[in-house]
């Protein structure tokens, strides 16, 4: 993975001793809470209901087995001892004081990592594919271009006051596990006629209230024109985008009030004009890439018999392997998803001692990285099957071997009523409730991969707009109530769900998916999935089912 | 008043003319896009230096002819999180060549000097104007960035 050098180093740093300073004059009543506002939204700091809420970027969600130590200290020293990871591969921490904040950034600098833009209307940290750089189907690994997207992004001196917030994701093949379409910038990896691979810009895609997906401004850019066609855009959205309603300032409505063919002419007589300035060369793109070459991978790690062994003599290891497990590009090595949705902790969530014994885990069996997924669990990447039996005794006997990813328990939940200062109603609770309720894995199998997703609000932090079951919290005067939508992706074949018909009481949430799934069952044919069953015969079966009674 | 200009503070002595105040007093004067494209005529023959104000959503372009009128152009930052003027600052510099003063007035706070100076900016005029001597340290809160900027026109990775 990429390694700060000396420049690196020093900007984290200064970053640091410059948030010390703003933190002290805001407490010493130089800065008001409103001048104080930006600058702490720049380093990560929201002032949630019951404590400060920390949010620490983590570059395309790679951290390394020293950070994940790091993050478990700091969680215990400054915290509760528990950190909680986001959608957008980043990590949160509940309940730092505003005063230890300085130490805790302090603190993370001194493994490489920071909380620079992971919130405000700036450039966010920038997202991509867990499976990069492993997976057969990729034509290229993203993650180089994401780290020169990550040093181009921080503290541009034109973009730290943008509209809104920005944020750019980038995946390496057609297989979209990063929500790309769901971007203000979506970047695809992708080959033209000659050959020749570049990028596929999309442009104006957002959850949110007005959830659009992003449009194709590019068909295809050369690599080497990545920053200067990133730069083009940023500075028409910067000039063009709306500042006076900040629910219409994301470029996607930028893009949807101009049109997209508006929008491209204006960003591509903006290009040609700093094009050659911000050409990329190749030295430096070859300086990143080689942050991110392949590892000696162990030529006779699929020699292994054990793997199948273990399978046939255990069945939760069997169970485990079909669900947690994806194959890996070099025979013998497969990728272990480390679900975070246990029945016990609210989705996302994972304690100190976990961390240090995911750490463990990772140097010993995965090259000592671990990396986080929009999903909102971890990933070790480079693990031979070989040694596949032994890491999963040791997470089972941590709590950290779940074996539901991609089932209906592996939730994508924002922190809701409890902790956020905008949510209308809880989150958390109502995953909890579903996952008690459909805790029999055997039926959860049968069932297919279903994506529910659960916001308190319209911010739509859960992006529940394009989950297969997506559940918004609303208030009607005073008490929570959910609005219903299905059919929703936010992978390679994006679309928004539909609405289901009237919000739905609290106390009915968990009947109702209960009755979408059972119509889920009547209707589906042999082994379809739901979503493909959703699209098949539309939203009317499950409307008419859940509304029977009226 | 005091101005913080090319990292000094200095006294300044140009006066904006708002669009309603007829008379051209002797000396530096600033006046609104608006003024300038009614009165260009008259106010060439103003006996002293001319300056130009512009707002975010003034037509930047239009003005590109005229540039070598001005010695002065004031960028107005209505609210610190208006972040439009950043890039006129970049293009009057970067591709419109402008040599001149260019001046950030408005709603600043002493956290956006660094930025604004990577953005070709060079003179800021302040509301809290007694902050000024401990301003002066944010433009050395950073030693490096990484971008092109108007200060730097290579980017980091040509340097590292």
């Amino acid at each position: 993975m990429y390694q700060y050098d000396n420049y690196d180093q020093t900007m984290v740093d200064q970053r640091v001793t410059q948030y010390r300073d703003q933190t002290r004059r805001f407490l010493a009543g130089e800065l008001t809470e409103e001048q104080f506002r930006p600058l702490r939204l720049m380093n990560g700091l929201y002032v949630q209901i019951h404590a400060p809420m920390l949010r620490v970027a983590i570059p395309y969600g790679l951290m390394s087995s020293k950070q994940i130590r790091k993050i478990a200290d700091v969680s215990r020293r400054y915290d509760k001892g528990y950190v909680h990871f986001t959608t957008r591969t980043n990590f949160q921490l509940n309940w730092p004081t505003l005063e230890s904040v300085p130490d805790i950034l302090a603190e993370l600098a001194s493994v490489q990592m920071h909380a620079i833009q992971s919130s405000g209307n700036c450039i966010r940290n920038t997202t991509s594919d867990q499976l990069a750089g492993i997976n057969a189907n990729e034509l290229e690994d993203p993650r180089p271009w994401c780290e020169i997207i990550r040093q181009w992004s921080t503290f541009h001196p034109e973009f730290a006051y943008l509209p809104r917030k920005f944020k750019i994701a980038v995946i390496g093949g057609k297989d979209d596990r990063a929500a790309t379409k769901l971007h203000d910038i979506g970047l695809h990896l992708v080959q033209n006629n000659e050959g020749e691979i570049g990028f596929e810009v999309l442009v104006g895609g957002g959850l949110g209230r007005t959830p659009i997906l992003g449009q194709q401004i590019r068909p295809f850019l050369e690599k080497k024109d990545l920053l200067s066609y990133l730069e083009a855009i940023l500075r028409v959205y910067n000039r063009l985008g709306r500042r006076d309603n900040k629910y219409k300032a994301r470029i996607k409505i930028t893009v949807r009030e101009h049109g997209i063919s508006h929008i491209r002419e204006l960003v591509e007589a903006e290009w040609v004009q700093i094009r050659e300035q911000l050409e990329l060369d190749d030295k430096e793109i070859e300086r990143v890439k080689q942050y991110f070459t392949e590892p000696d991978y162990d030529a006779t790690a699929g020699g292994d018999e054990s793997f199948s062994k273990m399978q046939a003599e255990d069945a939760g290891f069997a169970a485990w392997v079909q669900q947690n497990i994806v194959e890996h590009k070099i025979p013998g090595y497969k990728a272990v998803y480390i679900s975070l949705k246990s029945p016990t902790a609210p989705p996302g969530d994972v304690s100190a001692e976990q961390l240090d014994i995911i750490a463990d885990l990772a140097d010993e069996f995965s090259l000592g990285e671990v990396r986080s997924t929009h999903n909102q669990n971890l990933l070790l990447s480079d693990v031979k099957q070989g040694d596949l039996y032994a890491l999963w005794c040791q997470l089972k006997s941590n709590n950290l071997a779940t074996a539901n990813i991609n089932t209906l328990t592996d939730m994508i939940c924002c922190p809701g009523l409890d902790f956020c200062g905008l949510a209308n109603a809880t989150s958390i609770p109502l995953a909890k409730e579903i996952t008690d309720r459909f805790n029999d894995l055997d039926y959860l199998y049968d069932l297919g991969d279903i994506k529910i997703k659960i916001s308190g609000c319209m911010n739509g932090c859960a992006h529940q707009s394009v989950g297969h079951i997506g559940i918004l919290g609303v208030d009607k005067k005073g008490e929570e109530w959910y609005q219903f939508t299905l059919g929703g992706s936010s992978e390679e074949d994006a679309s928004l769900g539909e609405r289901l018909g009237r919000a739905i009481p609290k106390d009915k949430v968990l009947e109702t998916v209960e009755t979408l799934i059972d119509v889920f069952k009547e209707l589906r044919y042999e082994d379809e999935l739901f979503l493909a069953t959703v699209r098949r015969v539309g939203v009317v079966p499950f409307k008419d089912r859940v509304y029977a009674d009226n | 008043m005091q101005i913080i200009k090319d990292r000094e503070i200095i006294e300044d002595s140009w006066l904006h003319l708002d669009d309603e105040s007829a008379d051209l007093v002797v000396g530096g004067i600033t006046v609104t896009l608006a003024r300038w494209q009614a009165e260009h005529e008259l106010l060439l023959k103003h006996d002293g230096s001319l300056g130009l104000r512009l707002k975010g959503d003034d037509p930047l372009e239009e003005i590109v002819p005229d540039l070598d009128k001005f010695e002065l152009i004031v960028l107005d930052f209505p609210a610190f999180t208006d972040g439009r003027c950043y890039s006129f600052a970049r293009l009057l510099r970067d591709r419109y060549n402008y040599k001149g003063e260019i001046r950030a007035q408005g709603d600043i706070l002493y956290d956006q000097l660094f930025y604004m100076s990577q953005c070709g900016i060079n003179s800021f005029e302040m509301a809290n104007s007694h902050q000024l001597i401990e301003a002066m340290s944010a433009f050395d809160d950073f030693s490096e960035s990484y971008q092109t900027t108007a200060l730097k026109p290579d980017p980091l990775y040509r340097r590292r």
